[in-house]
């Protein structure tokens, strides 16, 4: 019954994606190796792509793996079994937490997590950043050390397109009250992109 | 007469006005959905743009409350943050059909890319795009974090451990020893819950 089998399979990686993006391209990888849906090769393919499409990686493995395997009723029932765990423990967190939120170890508690986040962001961000600045890596590489050190060289376009877009971009944060938008942001990095590699 | 003529006429204001908020959750997420590029983190700053700045859904607050959650619970950041403002605005319902909003140009795009799927990414003006892409996804992440930074302030405990999971995350990154966020924020939560204990001797204030 490969609906079923769809389903409970995407189930399984909704339930433990923790972390988001690239950490769970293990696990993925595990659930759609044992079942046969796709080999190893694909797999690296389907980062790639999902990489240049919108939408979270699971979301985008799901859709296709389901599509593939069952068609578009494959497709549906992959990618809600892969989003229906996390809407879930959303929906349950969001509904204690008004019931929590003043509470005193609990404000603690966050008052830790919070500052932790933002340095996660920071770093994740500025790591990718200085991976797109740099030859012989990829912003999107997950294992890194495949890369020599002697390998590694300025890419002087994506420093350039870095440093024009961030001027761009905050500048107009501080010049204009409304300033770019993040939105207006990506299509300019497209169109630029587009322009500046061709 | 008029009476039962009034509640009909009212209850389908009240319906419109269910409609019109549902239509722009959806519509919303359908947007920032079709721009989820390069994982969660970047999101994070056009989820500040839309729901925070421009539609006033949730505070930066409320926005950061989650990003905390999502962070500590499976499910990308940006499906678990359409979740929750959906649940805010209007309950159930609101939740499902902004999460719907925000999946659903990933799923047609997938689906109808796997009709041709292995010549996509040959094309020479789509790598090109989205090289670029990649450049605005790292300037949206720190973007991100500088905007949360700027509207927060912190105690000095609290800076050295943002200080402590900056400085772990980016020596993990550079030296490819992988370390998971999750373990990081629960080292992080647990010395500011130890810190507080051991201030107020157990007793709080």
């Amino acid at each position: 019954m490969i609906y079923l089998e769809l389903f409970l399979g995407f189930l399984k990686v909704g339930f433990f994606a923790f972390g988001g993006g690239y950490a769970v391209i293990p696990l993925i990888r595990d659930v759609v190796i044992s079942h046969g849906w796709l080999d190893d090769e694909m797999i690296s393919y389907m980062v790639a792509l999902s990489e240049s499409t919108p939408g979270p990686i699971m979301v985008n493995m799901a859709t296709y793996v389901g599509a593939s395997q069952a068609g578009i009723t494959g497709a549906i029932l992959a990618t809600s079994a892969v989003v229906l765990p996390s809407f879930f423990i959303i929906l349950l967190l969001a509904t204690l937490f008004r019931k929590v939120e003043n509470n005193r170890y609990v404000k603690v508690i966050l008052g830790g997590l919070k500052p932790c986040m933002i340095g996660i962001i920071l770093a994740t961000g500025i790591m990718f950043i200085g991976k797109n600045c740099l030859e012989g890596t990829t912003a999107f590489q997950v294992n890194r050390l495949n890369t020599a050190l002697s390998d590694i060289q300025m890419n002087h376009k994506n420093i350039a397109l870095t440093v024009f877009l961030a001027v761009c971009y905050f500048g107009s944060a501080r010049m204009i009250k409304k300033g770019m938008s993040p939105i207006q942001l990506i299509a300019a990095s497209a169109i630029l992109g587009m322009l500046f590699f061709a | 007469m008029s009476m039962v003529k009034d509640i009909p006429a009212v209850t389908a204001d009240a319906t419109t006005d269910i409609m019109n908020k549902l239509t722009d959750l959806f519509l919303t997420f359908a947007k920032i959905g079709l721009f989820t590029f390069g994982g969660g983190y970047a999101m994070i700053s056009v989820m500040q743009e839309e729901c925070v700045n421009r539609k006033k859904w949730v505070s930066d607050e409320d926005l950061m409350n989650v990003t905390v959650m999502a962070e500590s619970t499976p499910g990308p950041i940006a499906i678990n943050c359409a979740t929750y403002v959906g649940y805010r605005q209007s309950g159930m319902i609101g939740a499902v059909v902004s999460t719907l909003g925000l999946i659903i140009p990933s799923f047609c795009i997938i689906l109808f890319l796997s009709a041709f799927l292995s010549d996509f990414l040959k094309i020479k003006i789509v790598a090109d795009a989205f090289r670029g892409i990649k450049i605005a996804v790292g300037i949206l992440m720190v973007d991100a974090a500088i905007k949360m930074l700027r509207k927060k302030t912190f105690k000095p405990v609290q800076r050295m451990i943002l200080a402590g999971s900056f400085l772990i995350m980016l020596t993990s990154g550079i030296t490819a020893v992988r370390v998971s966020s999750i373990a990081v924020m629960l080292t992080g939560a647990m010395v500011n819950l130890v810190v507080f204990l051991t201030k107020t001797g157990g007793k709080g204030k």
